[in-house]
């Protein structure tokens, strides 16, 4: 499946209580979640996003606390795909078992601009850079990583092996 | 090739005679955390599985965060994890008040995380077991709930850095100057789906606490967990402590590191991370004067008896500054208690500091001690992201309880010697 959509760029080492602050976690409702997402970096993005809109950011994308709100309130924020330098391991985890599909592309992520319109294919790991015509690909899902992400999460996943 | 210290539980727990790094691996897990934060939607995605939990008794659930609640959301929260714990009969339900506290101070404290033992937590700090030579490791809400229905979990085996410590501590050093330092060198991604395995003979001249310290905040360099090896000063933590068997492991001679790095202890300063990173680092003799309005001392980095005692040796006698709000944090009811035995919480009183019941509070910006535009604190935290502790325009400077108690009675980011 390809998804194209308009980049919002952050940088390096964005963390979870930026992404979603833990003053907004008495509440794990995702469209909640989303209404805060990004807010204390980016208090327009809740607002302006739209869905099919991709989040590009650094490296360590994702870093500090383990709270699976954060990819969910991007998730739920419409975002259907993140591309980054590289993330953070827990985050990295919690977007493969929800189904949100992390591409890790490494410096080569410095070449994607604010607003940029991408072409990806999450499964092939492929992007294209509509805008400047350059070419991506993404480090590959390891092993059976590949059947979660492919069975849409970790819940989905362990259903089918009962 | 042999294996290093996580190599071998993570083969031991896969029922596989070896592993190495890059490897993936379904391990069965000794033992399951949650929080009040994490643990309610781990449960609602737990209730689609549909089977029940995989053992009564390897299930951890501590209400800390936002606890004694603040407010009736998050009451609401905190309900939902104490009706699990009551439906299954979880043994493990650490009430508020009780014999409870923060999680990662009571886990290891009550023994139920002991050497050689895989431990999974719905909260990024679970690498401070690594401290009683386990593995240990913080993973989100959807693979704590597949983790409660299974007893399983699936790794891919990180490279290890060997951090090899060396020479004498001196005196005013402890375990938050040694992380922070070897942060601030490798950086906040510098451990990257990486372990850091401790190792060397600088680690006989590490207390429980400072190992627990230095453990807690693997994560902050992007490990996956952090690792010290089993010796004299575990063994006397353990034994008796923890009921279940445990094996502790050693690297073997040949065990394979990806880098390793080296630190001297005896040529450490007492350190501080400037905001807004735990890289940030900076000795503290080297700043300037940086006034401050809140110095926080506690949490599951610096919430022990000995980081109370640490502070309490620099508070008294001497009073909080006026323009400071110096709050003390006991990790659990048991500190709370041997503190109070030995005078500190009457010494943190009588200086001017407000003691608190254990909570994670002020640490994620929960409750107890929130920062407004333009504050500064010295905290014995973990984490000084922007908005960490409240306003986006607040900072956060992380230090060990010598520094910080030292500014909460100079008022500005100091070192004991300067009090």
């Amino acid at each position: 499946m390809k998804l194209e959509g308009k980049v919002w760029r952050y940088g390096d080492n964005i963390d979870t209580d930026v992404i979603i602050p833990a003053r907004y976690l008495n509440s794990f409702d995702p469209k909640e979640l989303a209404s805060h997402c990004m807010v204390d970096i980016d208090p327009t993005f809740s607002q302006k996003v739209k869905a099919g809109d991709i989040m590009v950011g650094g490296k360590n994308f994702g870093c500090g606390s383990s709270r699976e709100h954060a990819p969910i309130a991007i998730q739920a924020s419409g975002v259907p795909v993140i591309i980054a330098a590289s993330f953070a391991r827990i985050f990295y985890r919690n977007g493969i078992n929800i189904g949100l599909p992390l591409l890790e592309i490494g410096d080569d992520v410095e070449k994607i601009r604010a607003d940029d319109v991408l072409v990806v294919d999450p499964e092939a790991g492929t992007i294209e850079d509509v805008t400047t015509g350059d070419t991506f690909r993404a480090h590959p899902l390891p092993g059976f990583v590949q059947d979660i992400a492919r069975a849409g999460g970790l819940i989905n996943y362990i259903k089918t092996k009962k | 090739m042999g294996m290093n210290m996580t190599e071998k539980i993570l083969a031991k727990h896969a029922g596989l005679a070896s592993v190495t790094a890059g490897q993936l691996v379904t391990c069965r897990l000794d033992m399951v955390l949650a929080n009040d934060i994490t643990a309610p939607p781990a449960i609602k995605e737990f209730e689609k599985i549909g089977r029940p939990p995989f053992d009564n008794t390897k299930i951890a659930l501590v209400p800390d965060h936002f606890t004694p609640n603040k407010d009736m959301k998050t009451a609401d929260l905190t309900k939902a994890v104490r009706d699990f714990a009551r439906q299954y009969n979880i043994v493990n339900y650490f009430e508020v008040g009780h014999d409870a506290g923060i999680e990662h101070v009571i886990l290891p404290e009550k023994g139920l995380v002991g050497p050689g033992t895989l431990t999974i937590g719905a909260d990024s700090h679970t690498c401070t077991y690594g401290a009683v030579n386990g593995f240990a490791t913080g993973v989100g809400t959807t693979d704590l709930a597949v983790a409660l229905a299974t007893g399983e979990a699936w790794f891919k085996v990180p490279a290890a850095i060997k951090v090899v410590l060396k020479g004498k501590k001196p005196q005013n050093i402890n375990g938050k100057d040694v992380i922070l330092t070897l942060i601030g060198e490798i950086g906040v991604d510098g451990a990257l789906y990486q372990s850091l395995e401790f190792a060397g003979p600088g680690v006989a001249e590490l207390s429980m606490t400072d190992r627990f310290t230095i453990a807690n905040m693997a994560i902050e360099a992007g490990g996956k967990n952090g690792i010290f090896p089993f010796d004299e000063k575990t063994k006397e933590y353990v034994e008796g402590r923890v009921k279940t068997p445990y094996e502790p492991v050693e690297p073997d001679a040949d065990a394979s590191y990806a880098r390793v790095v080296e630190i001297d202890l005896a040529a450490l300063k007492p350190v501080v991370a400037f905001p807004h990173l735990p890289g940030n680092t900076k000795r503290v003799e080297d700043i300037g004067e940086i006034p401050i309005q809140q110095v926080v001392i506690g949490s599951c980095t610096n919430g022990r008896l000995e980081d109370l005692a640490i502070a309490a040796g620099i508070l008294q006698g001497r009073k909080v500054h006026p323009d400071v709000r110096c709050i003390v944090i006991p990790g659990s009811q048991q500190i709370y208690l041997e503190a109070m035995e030995k005078g500190y919480i009457r010494t943190f009183i009588e200086a001017g500091a407000a003691v608190s019941t254990p909570t994670c509070g002020p640490c994620m910006g929960g409750h107890m001690g929130i920062l407004t535009a333009g504050e500064r604190c010295v905290s014995t935290t973990n984490r000084n992201f922007r908005g960490r502790m409240g306003h986006v325009d607040s900072e956060v400077y992380l230090a060990g309880p010598h520094v910080a108690a030292a500014s909460a009675v100079l008022g500005r980011i100091a070192t004991p010697e300067e009090v």
